[in-house]
């Protein structure tokens, strides 16, 4: 009896009993689902073979298609899944709104607006990159300096203003999409839809996504305070605005930087806290790194899916993401209590 | 912890309140020491919760001077000041997830450093603070199926564990059932037997009398009367801040005030 007592009494403690176990099981799982990427498409590719690719000197067209197309590819997309899910979280804490996602501030909406002007005016690549990144932080400025008051208003003010502004750079997206030549249009509507096929250059958004990372760290336990609510927060010593304006800012960023890379993907911010909530509990210092871990996994193997289902042709992945996470959001909402 | 002293906890020099255009409260001035409770009372709307956030320094006076401890509030560095006055809030809303003793442990945030969780020492103050609020066996409950009064002690059980000298109380009352009303009540008189100090907002004129050392009593006109207990608690007084004509009965070597 006193043993099961105190093995029932750990497992209260908040999250920490499962924690080592989850994160071994998450590791494991990211690691299988990146072989599974790498060796899988239009050339198989065997574990010897991926082996030697990676860690050897291995030449020929395998070695090459794994390094220079896959790896990156895999990596750049792990890395916005997990953006994305940090940014969720963050979202979800800051509102205290378990239905918002990274996207719910209008970031998404000024990228679209940016990046389909690019591609209307025929520009490459990279103007397509730098001009949704442009519209994102813009639509992001945009909403913070119009929502900007004082007191019990300004939440509700921000999450209005965002959702105004959204739907204001979705008629525009709209506008423009009634514009464009047919040549043109395929590759719009596969940005608007989330589509990884062309993220080569993983580094920015990793980076990003540690730096992200380390910065919320040392304030996650105010993080858990302020998710109970402003007065208490602050009662507690927490200093609410500040907290509050520097991670809004951050989460921003961070999907900024997912929506330049990849469009805006959805469902990823909005689940992946969901998911990991079920299992860790809603400790800010385990479901932030487990959330980005999780959403990184997610969305990699969301990519391998949409790449090989109907092969050659590509799916977006935000049209794998969508399909997948709305029944599991209907499910977990439908078993919530309450 | 601070060498118990004689200063008083909470010392108000000439404080005015105002909420946008409209004046709460006029100017008094209160001393509460260690072992004091000071009760608030009057009509929905007056200011009580507003002049508890000024207490708190979540909130500057419009004027006077207000001391906690001894210190002005700007002097407090924000941990600290949260060591030294808790507050229980009147609305919690509840939206995630979370264990009963996860929320309770929520408490000993100021405790902890920056990097630090909570240990073994902590558990025993959260468990020992859920004995205290008749919630043992509590500890694995999702705080979201638990019933309003069960929160509200499940929040108080948080200001326990917080441990401050300055217990702030915003109607801690609230959706407890008569027997509740009163454990907490006493509860919270023990805690002052340790060299702490309370405000509370009540609604009950005869808790307020049983309870209170000091009285600040608002008529919601901008007018309050503060000082001891039995200055304040008269009839003419507080039938004129409620606006209702209020008896005093005696009953049984009790003091009771009933609506006429």
């Amino acid at each position: 009896m006193g043993v099961a007592m105190s093995v029932r009494e750990q497992a209260l403690m908040p999250g920490r009993p499962n924690a080592i176990r989850v994160s071994i099981a998450l590791v494991l799982a990211a690691v299988l689902v990146f072989v599974w990427a790498l060796t899988t498409g239009s050339i198989a590719v065997g574990l010897p073979e991926l082996w030697s690719a990676l860690f050897g000197d291995a030449e020929g067209i395998s070695a090459g298609v794994v390094r220079e197309l896959r790896l990156p590819r895999a990596a750049a997309v792990f890395a916005c899944g997990g953006l994305l899910a940090l940014a969720g979280a963050l979202m979800q804490v800051l509102l205290r709104n378990p239905l918002a996602d990274p996207y719910i501030l209008g970031v998404s909406g000024g990228a679209a607006v940016g990046a389909l002007a690019a591609m209307l005016l025929g520009l490459g690549a990279w103007w397509v990159d730098g001009a949704a990144f442009a519209g994102a932080l813009a639509a992001m400025l945009l909403v913070f300096g119009l929502a900007h008051g004082e007191g019990a208003w300004t939440q509700t003010r921000l999450l209005l203003t965002g959702v105004i502004v959204a739907a204001g750079c979705g008629a525009i997206v709209t506008l423009m999409l009634s514009l464009a030549p047919d040549s043109r249009l395929q590759s719009m509507l596969f940005w608007l839809m989330g589509d990884a096929s062309g993220a080569r250059r993983p580094w920015p958004a990793l980076i990003v996504l540690v730096l992200g990372l380390a910065c919320v760290a040392p304030v996650a336990r105010d993080l858990n305070v302020l998710a109970r609510g402003d007065s208490a927060a602050r009662a507690l010593g927490v200093d609410v605005d500040r907290l509050r304006y520097a991670v809004y800012g951050l989460a921003s960023l961070l999907t900024a930087v997912s929506v330049t890379l990849i469009g805006s993907v959805g469902f990823v911010g909005l689940i992946v806290p969901h998911l990991v909530r079920f299992v860790i509990g809603n400790d800010q210092r385990l479901l932030l790194p487990f959330a980005v871990l999780v959403g990184g996994t997610l969305l990699t193997l969301a990519d391998t899916v949409a790449r090989t289902l109907i092969a050659p042709t590509q799916l977006p992945v935000g049209v794998v993401t969508a399909l997948i996470g709305v029944p599991v959001f209907l499910f977990l909402l439908a078993r919530k209590p309450g | 912890m601070e060498a118990l002293s004689a200063e008083p906890l909470l010392e108000a020099e000439r404080l005015a309140l105002k909420a946008g255009d409209r004046w709460l409260c006029c100017e008094f001035s209160l001393r509460l020491k260690a072992g004091e409770c000071l009760v608030l009372l009057g009509p929905n709307g007056a200011g009580k919760t507003t002049l508890l956030n000024t207490f708190a320094g979540l909130r500057l006076p419009a004027a006077g001077s207000l001391r906690l401890g001894g210190r002005l509030g700007s002097e407090w560095d924000r941990t600290a000041l949260a060591r030294f006055r808790g507050l229980l809030a009147q609305s919690r809303p509840e939206l995630f997830s979370s264990s009963v003793l996860e929320s309770v442990l929520v408490g000993r945030h100021p405790h902890l450093g920056r990097w630090g969780w909570e240990g073994e020492n902590d558990k025993q103050i959260a468990l020992d603070a859920l004995r205290e609020v008749g919630l043992s066996g509590f500890e694995a409950r999702d705080v979201l199926t638990l019933s309003g009064g069960e929160r509200q002690r499940v929040a108080i059980a948080a200001l326990l564990v917080q441990a401050p000298r300055l217990l702030l109380l915003d109607e801690p009352t609230n959706h407890l059932d008569l027997h509740y009303q009163i454990a907490v009540l006493e509860l919270f008189r023990r805690q002052l037997a340790d060299g702490r100090a309370a405000v509370m907002v009540l609604h009950d004129i005869n808790l307020a009398s049983r309870y209170a050392d000091h009285v600040i009593l608002f008529d919601g006109r901008g007018n309050v009367l503060a000082g001891a207990s039995e200055e304040v608690l008269r009839e003419d007084c507080l039938s004129h801040a409620f606006a209702h004509p209020i008896v005093r009965i005696e009953q049984g070597g009790r003091t009771l005030f009933m609506p006429r």
